[in-house]
């Protein structure tokens, strides 16, 4: 195997000379055609034609108890009910994406309307019948339901994302110390991820060899899930995820599906589709917790900012030890030389949580962009000079060089882009008619990471490549800058290049998470294509670095060979890898950006639209402009959302989740987003990986909420520290007259 | 979902004689099938009766059939010319796809939404009469604050009612036995008292056949819809308004509300309180005075107060201006 592992600074490479010109294109998504025809397979359409059978999930209707039985006679005498599944094994929400550990429900119930059984059935429609007759006892037990009124009960988890605790010299000195002292409290609520396609599964056996489509994004720590759950090697399950509708960190572990889809097909002894409901996937799945977050800033009298805490609390299940990172980007985004950032998990009896979509930083931010906009004000300072006065130079942390930090180069592009200049000075001074007019701005940052991944390049004898790894694309465009990176660095057409995803008994991957995804198995590509180069050149008896490719041919002084002559008939397969190295520790490495709202508050209603929102982001090359752009796109909707509607309700009394479905979980809808803009700026992280690429699909989502609270603020002169900024918050605070006339 | 038996009412008479639950877009009836908060033993499908027809009637009104979906009827030219208010109540409400489905008939039948009603793990009194209110120091939001009861405080999250009620509708009803009714919509809907399990004055098998509008009213109409974003959201709080100036006063002022109460809520007082008087905010907060005497907020809607007395002010505002 060629591997390549990141242990110092990538020089140019054939990305960087673009000899094929595909590389960094908006090129259409490679799967698109199939996507928009209907064509694409995701997990729950596979097996058509198949006899199969038909699995619904039987809530268990109580916030905490231990079960006493499950009595299924009713639902079992049923005409066309095949199986009920019970037990142990049975999953009560999904699995973390830390490790290959099942949440198995051994005969209790540990959230409201966690799966208790599975009803499989000939039609879907008499299995849902069915579940509804099954009836649950349970002696009930005493629940934990809110963090507000436990604060302080907390625990440092030491099974999280980052460490619990980031400490630097002794912040309550410097604090008590500062010339100026910002000490705020803000809160996010639960939110879900709500990705279009629920949870699915299809499972199938074959003697003891089990194959599973299930909507999965880190397939090869699934497969052992899958395996653990369902009580067999792993050796003997097939995992696969060709097409995922939206997975926003919600199925990096699996879903309680995969393993009950399984079980329901060994019991009836043919294959078994199980399709959570709408319902289901909010309340049997993963969630983000909802955060409590102090933030205290010590400064100087001329706005320096010399200490920084970021003190949250969250909630988790009982044992669970991954929490919501909301200090990840505070770690090291301002300056000051004493730091505290400290994550607490409280215990609640709720659904557990897990990774969303930028975990950390699309809560923290929230708070900390908002305190910066609250410091700013507070100085009178305009907020951007106020980060540029407080731009690090170095990890404030560690104390390493930025692998490559433009942070300020996209404030500054922003600003010239959205007129900044222009901005109301003085809040709630700007009106038209009904509307109170304001802007905010906020920064982005979002921690890279890369990981280990692999891929095979197979050359066909015609000169056609196809990449294989078991890497997925859960709907962020993964197979198309495979595509472009193998077509880049072997100088074919991309119509010469295919991507085969999503299957185990592909190379190993990163899988897709934490944005890495692009950066880890791209790399992996590079590597194995480079490899291919090398054996060209091998074969034609000349340097590497020697040979051009284009249009698939080889071009070595005045020669051009077409690759199918190279291959002389042959086949032939080379896998390359990627590993981190050295620069991931030598550097500090973040994607960076910018975001720009202005908004217009109802002075009647406190109703809050925003009106134009542009994001200017800095993330190493890009690979593909238009899937890049897309990315952003969603996470500036998504930080609208989380800006002004998105609320996961827990009720305090019984742990019900109330708001379980996209009627009432509020979601932007179309009208609530302005046309978008996003700005990608030229750059390279050298550091990163050898295609010089950062993360990008958690970016924009940043500090985006926090520039619209900043816009609102503005606006009205409000300050709402409780997020999401809904009109109830408002309205004690707007102005008495009401209407246009006022 | 239970399994159901499905009839196909051939005419309207059939319809009645078959002794089932009408199912016409099935937008709401479906959803809450599925939860099995709704289990009828039998559907009788209507959407091959022929009440598709908008027409005049002899006094200058319209009569508009009871599966004229949402969207041919607000976008029939003469609703949006005579009958604003209703075309715009319309358009506020759901989705362009829901609408395509949805009818007149089954939009003023449409069942609250309610997130306990729709738990059936939870006391819902209106789901299971007797099993409590999950509502009541719960989460209670988008919940009611005029005509609610200690047994419910739901709300009825029609839009297009809300109009129909300022324009003083009234539908036209055919019972099982074959008779039928006209009955004014100030009337068909009951409060829930001590049975919020019984919404409407309607008997079982009794089908609309029609909502009947009197000839358009003179006056500047309004619907103002306050949500918690742009679209796709049911009403916090609406307001349907007709009103008419007559030099600087007010001659005639319509006014219904919606997201308030279990009914589209229309109280003749506040109406009352504004004709002869002159536009001015004074004047329109002792309107909202009146209505909003009584109301009485359950910790998360409390904001609902205010709310409905600042769109109320200002639609009142709009709908006087240049007088
Ligand atoms: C996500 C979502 C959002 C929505 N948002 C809004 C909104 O913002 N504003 C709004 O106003 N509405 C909204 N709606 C509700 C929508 O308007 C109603 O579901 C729709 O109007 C119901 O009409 P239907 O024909 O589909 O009724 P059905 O579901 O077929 O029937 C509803 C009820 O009426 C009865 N019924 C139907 N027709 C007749 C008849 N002719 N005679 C007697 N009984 C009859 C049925 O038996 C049933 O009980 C929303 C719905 C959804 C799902
Ligand atoms: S408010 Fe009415 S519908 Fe809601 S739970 Fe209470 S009784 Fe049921």
């Amino acid at each position: 195997m060629n591997k390549h592992v990141m242990n110092e600074a990538i020089g140019e490479t054939r990305l960087d000379r673009a000899t094929q010109g595909v590389i960094g294109k908006g090129v259409d998504r490679y799967e698109g055609k199939l996507k928009v025809s209907g064509k694409a397979p995701y997990a729950y359409e596979h097996l058509v034609g198949e006899k199969v059978a038909y699995g619904f999930v039987v809530p268990g209707p109580v916030g905490r108890a231990k079960v006493t039985s499950i009595d299924t006679m009713a639902a079992q005498s049923l005409a066309g009910v095949l199986a009920v599944v019970s037990g142990d094994r049975v999953m009560h929400s999904s699995a973390q994406p830390m490790g290959p550990d099942v949440p198995a429900m051994k005969g209790e119930i540990y959230h409201y309307n966690q799966p208790v059984a599975l009803v499989v059935a000939e039609s879907f429609e008499i299995a849902r019948h069915a579940a509804s007759l099954v009836k649950v006892e349970y002696e009930a037990l005493e629940g934990r339901y809110e963090i507000e009124s436990r604060r302080g009960t907390g625990r440092a988890s030491d099974g999280g994302p980052m460490a619990a605790d980031t400490k630097r010299g002794d912040f309550e000195k410097a604090f008590a110390a500062a010339e100026v002292q910002f000490d705020r409290t803000y809160t996010t609520p639960a939110y879900h991820a709500a990705a279009m396609e629920p949870h699915s599964s299809v499972a199938k056996w074959d003697g003891d060899q089990l194959t599973v489509w299930s909507s999965c994004q880190l397939l090869d720590l699934n497969v052992q899930q899958i395996a653990n759950g369902v009580g067999i090697d792993a050796s003997k399950v097939r995992l696969l995820s060709p097409y995922i509708g939206g997975g926003f960190g919600s199925k990096l572990g699996i879903g309680p599906d995969a393993v009950l889809a399984s079980l329901g097909a060994r019991e009836v002894g043919r294959p078994v589709k199980l399709a959570l409901t709408r319902q289901n996937v909010f309340q049997a799945t993963s969630r983000r917790g909802e955060t409590i977050q102090r933030v205290r800033i010590g400064a100087t009298r001329d706005g320096r900012i010399t200490c920084f805490a970021h003190e949250s609390e969250t909630a988790n299940a009982e044992g669970e030890g991954f929490f919501e990172p909301s200090g990840i980007s505070t770690v090291f985004l301002y300056p000051g030389s004493d730091r505290l950032v400290t994550h607490r998990v409280v215990t609640t009896d709720v659904l557990t949580t897990s990774a969303v979509r930028a975990p950390g930083e699309a809560t923290g931010m929230l708070a900390t962009e908002s305190a910066l906009d609250e410091l700013a004000e507070m100085f009178g300072i305009d907020p951007i000079e106020f980060r540029r006065k407080n731009e690090p130079e170095k990890d404030p942390q560690e104390d390493v060089p930025f692998s490559s930090r433009r942070l300020l180069e996209c404030i500054d592009e922003g600003a010239k882009r959205f007129g900044w200049s222009d901005r109301p000075k003085t809040p709630a001074s700007r009106r038209e008619g009904e509307w109170l007019i304001g802007w905010g701005m906020a920064s982005a940052s979002r921690a890279n990471s890369l990981m280990a991944s692999s891929a095979e390049i197979e050359m066909d004898p015609a000169g056609r490549a196809t990449v294989k790894t078991s890497m997925t694309d859960i709907g962020t465009g993964t197979y198309t800058i495979l595509q472009q990176i193998a077509a880049e660095m072997l100088g074919l057409p991309l119509d010469h290049v295919d991507v085969l995803l999503g299957d185990t008994s592909l190379p190993e991957s990163s899988g897709s998470g934490g944005s890495w995804g692009a950066n880890s198995a791209g790399s992996s590509v590079y590597v194995a294509a480079e490899a291919v180069v090398a054996e060209f050149a091998k074969r034609l008896g000349v340097e590497a670095e020697t040979l051009t490719l284009k249009d698939g041919h080889a071009i070595s002084g005045n020669r051009q060979i077409p690759f199918s002559e190279i291959l002389e008939g042959e086949t032939i397969r080379v896998t390359g890898k990627i590993e981190p190295g050295d620069t991931s520790n030598e550097t500090n490495q973040a994607s960076y950006g910018a975001h720009f709202a202005e908004v217009a508050v109802n002075a009647t209603t406190g109703e809050t639209r925003v009106r134009r929102l542009l994001t200017v982001g800095a993330a190493g090359r890009i690979l593909n402009m238009k899937t890049a752009t897309s990315q952003c796109y969603g996470g500036q909707i998504w930080g609208i959302g989380y800006a002004l509607e998105e609320e996961l309700v827990v009720d305090a009394r019984n742990g019900l989740i109330v708001n379980h479905d996209l009627a009432e979980y509020h979601v932007p809808v179309h009208a609530d987003v302005p046309k978008l803009d996003v700005v990608l700026l030229e750059d390279r992280d050298p550091y990163a990986s050898p295609l010089a690429g950062k993360g990008i699909g958690e970016l924009a989502i940043a500090g985006v909420g926090a520039a619209i609270n900043n816009a609102i603020h503005n606006a009205t002169g409000i300050r709402i520290r409780d997020y999401p900024v809904t009109m109830d918050k408002l309205l004690p605070h707007l102005p008495e007259e009401v209407g246009a006339a006022a | 979902m239970r399994p159901f038996e499905y009839a196909r009412a051939g005419d309207v008479a059939e319809a009645g004689r078959l002794a089932g639950r009408f199912i016409a877009g099935g937008t709401n009836l479906l959803d809450l099938m599925k939860l099995e908060v709704e289990t009828p033993e039998k559907l009788v499908d209507i959407t091959r009766l022929p009440l598709r027809g908008i027409e005049e009637t002899d006094d200058g009104g319209l009569r508009i059939g009871a599966l004229v979906t949402n969207s041919d009827l607000a976008a029939e030219p003469c609703i949006r010319r005579d009958y604003e208010v209703l075309s715009r109540a319309l358009l506020a409400g759901a989705s362009g796809q829901l609408r395509n489905k949805a009818t007149t008939g089954g939009n003023l039948l449409q069942r609250t939404r309610c997130n306990y009603f729709y738990e059936p793990s939870q006391p819902c009194n209106k789901r299971e009469p007797g099993s409590g209110c999950g509502a009541i120091g719960g989460f209670n939001r988008i919940h009611a604050v005029l005509g609610a009861s200690k047994h419910c405080i739901a709300t009825h999250p029609s839009d297009m009612a809300v109009a129909m009620r300022v324009l003083d509708a009234a539908v036209e009803t055919q019972k099982a036995d074959g008779s039928s009714r006209t009955i004014p919509l100030g009337e068909l809907y009951r409060l829930p008292g001590e049975t919020p399990q019984i919404e409407t004055v309607l008997e079982p098998g009794e089908l609309i056949t029609a909502v009947r509008l009197p000839k358009p009213r003179a006056g500047t109409q309004r619907y103002r819809k306050v949500r918690d974003r742009a679209s796709y959201a049911f009403a916090l709080v609406s307001v349907a308004a007709i009103v008419r100036m007559e030099g600087s006063t007010i001659a005639e002022a319509g006014l219904a509300f919606g997201g308030l109460a279990p009914m589209p809520w229309r109280d003749a007082q506040v109406e009352a309180a504004l004709v002869g008087k002159e536009p001015t905010m004074a004047n329109f907060d002792k309107a909202a005075d009146i209505l909003l005497a009584e109301a009485e907020g359950q910790g998360g809607n409390d904001f609902k107060i205010p709310l409905a007395r600042r769109t109320l002010k200002a639609v009142l505002a709009d709908a006087t201006k240049g007088a």
